[in-house]
């Protein structure tokens, strides 16, 4: 993608884009080409959002652990090893 | 995860249970993401866990302290993981296709190709999309568990328990670019699962 004007880059492509943008791992004239298009277009832009909106709820998920009885049994190792 | 290293060596060396007891339960489940990434069932994962733990409990006195304890953690694990594991190259299906529905945006022949259909163009969410309610916890949970096995272990290490890019290549074999596409299809999942069901 060596973009001049925001047209270079349909909606298609640009949603593809977006992590990639929000790593930091695009070219300068690359994130450039994804700015003006953002500017331009409501739809990516709450598209954006929403990706946002998303990874921020996954920071505030709570995931499995160990079963109980598996932590159980680790602690039992523990009290042997460390001892 | 918002365990620090400062003391923790020392209260673990010293036969803490409380101590071990909470980085168990803080670290396995990020741990089980990446066991199963590289064994094929879910009780495999957890005996690659249990059995990197004891490995932690049996090298703890040789620990120096280079790297984090965390890091030294994962990479005990990584290693028994290995042993165990099956060494797959990533599913490519796991790589392939687009991450918006097709129907969603315009033809080749249209005047704006590739842009958003008028009637299926992202709106913005409200207010209510942001603060996280118990039911939209208990969806995106219910929804992780669904994603492909690597896209999952991609966006819980990533987006859930905060781990860097370089570090989850590392923990899961993979390259910088496969990571990104990985990390990109699992958010993009989500967040369709999301748009369905906002308030």
């Amino acid at each position: 993608m060596s973009a001049s004007t925001p047209r270079d880059v349909s909606c298609r492509e640009l949603v593809e884009l977006l992590t990639d943008y929000l790593e930091g791992v695009l070219t300068p004239d690359e994130t450039a080409a994804v700015d003006r298009h953002l500017e331009l277009c409501d739809g990516c832009a709450a598209y954006l959002d929403q990706l946002r909106v998303t990874i921020n709820a996954l920071g505030a998920v709570t995931l499995e652990t160990l079963p109980d009885d598996a932590v159980d049994e680790l602690l039992d190792a523990f009290r042997e090893l460390l001892r | 995860m918002t365990i620090t290293d400062e003391g923790l060596v020392e209260r673990l060396r010293a036969g803490d249970e409380a101590a071990f007891a909470a980085v168990v339960r803080a670290w396995s489940p990020a741990m089980l993401r990446v066991a199963r990434s590289h064994v094929r069932t879910d009780a495999t994962a957890e005996e690659v866990v249990q059995e990197a733990w004891i490995g932690v409990l049996r090298g703890l006195r040789l620990f120096e302290g280079r790297a984090s304890l965390r890091t030294w953690v994962f990479r005990i694990l990584v290693n028994t993981a290995r042993r165990r594991g099956r060494g797959d190259a990533v599913v490519m299906a796991e790589l392939a296709g687009p991450n918006v529905d097709p129907d969603r945006l315009r033809g080749a022949d249209d005047k704006y190709p590739g842009g958003w259909r008028e009637t299926a163009t992202p709106s913005w969410w409200g207010p209510e999309a942001r603060v996280l309610s118990a039911e939209l916890r208990a969806l995106l949970t219910q929804a992780l568990t669904e994603l492909p096995e690597r896209q999952r272990a991609v966006v819980e290490l990533r987006d859930v328990h905060g781990f860097q890019a370089t570090e989850v290549c590392e923990l899961l074999d993979l390259t910088p670019p496969n990571q990104r596409v990985l990390l990109h299809r699992g958010r993009a999942r989500l967040r369709s699962i999301l748009e369905v069901a906002r308030p």
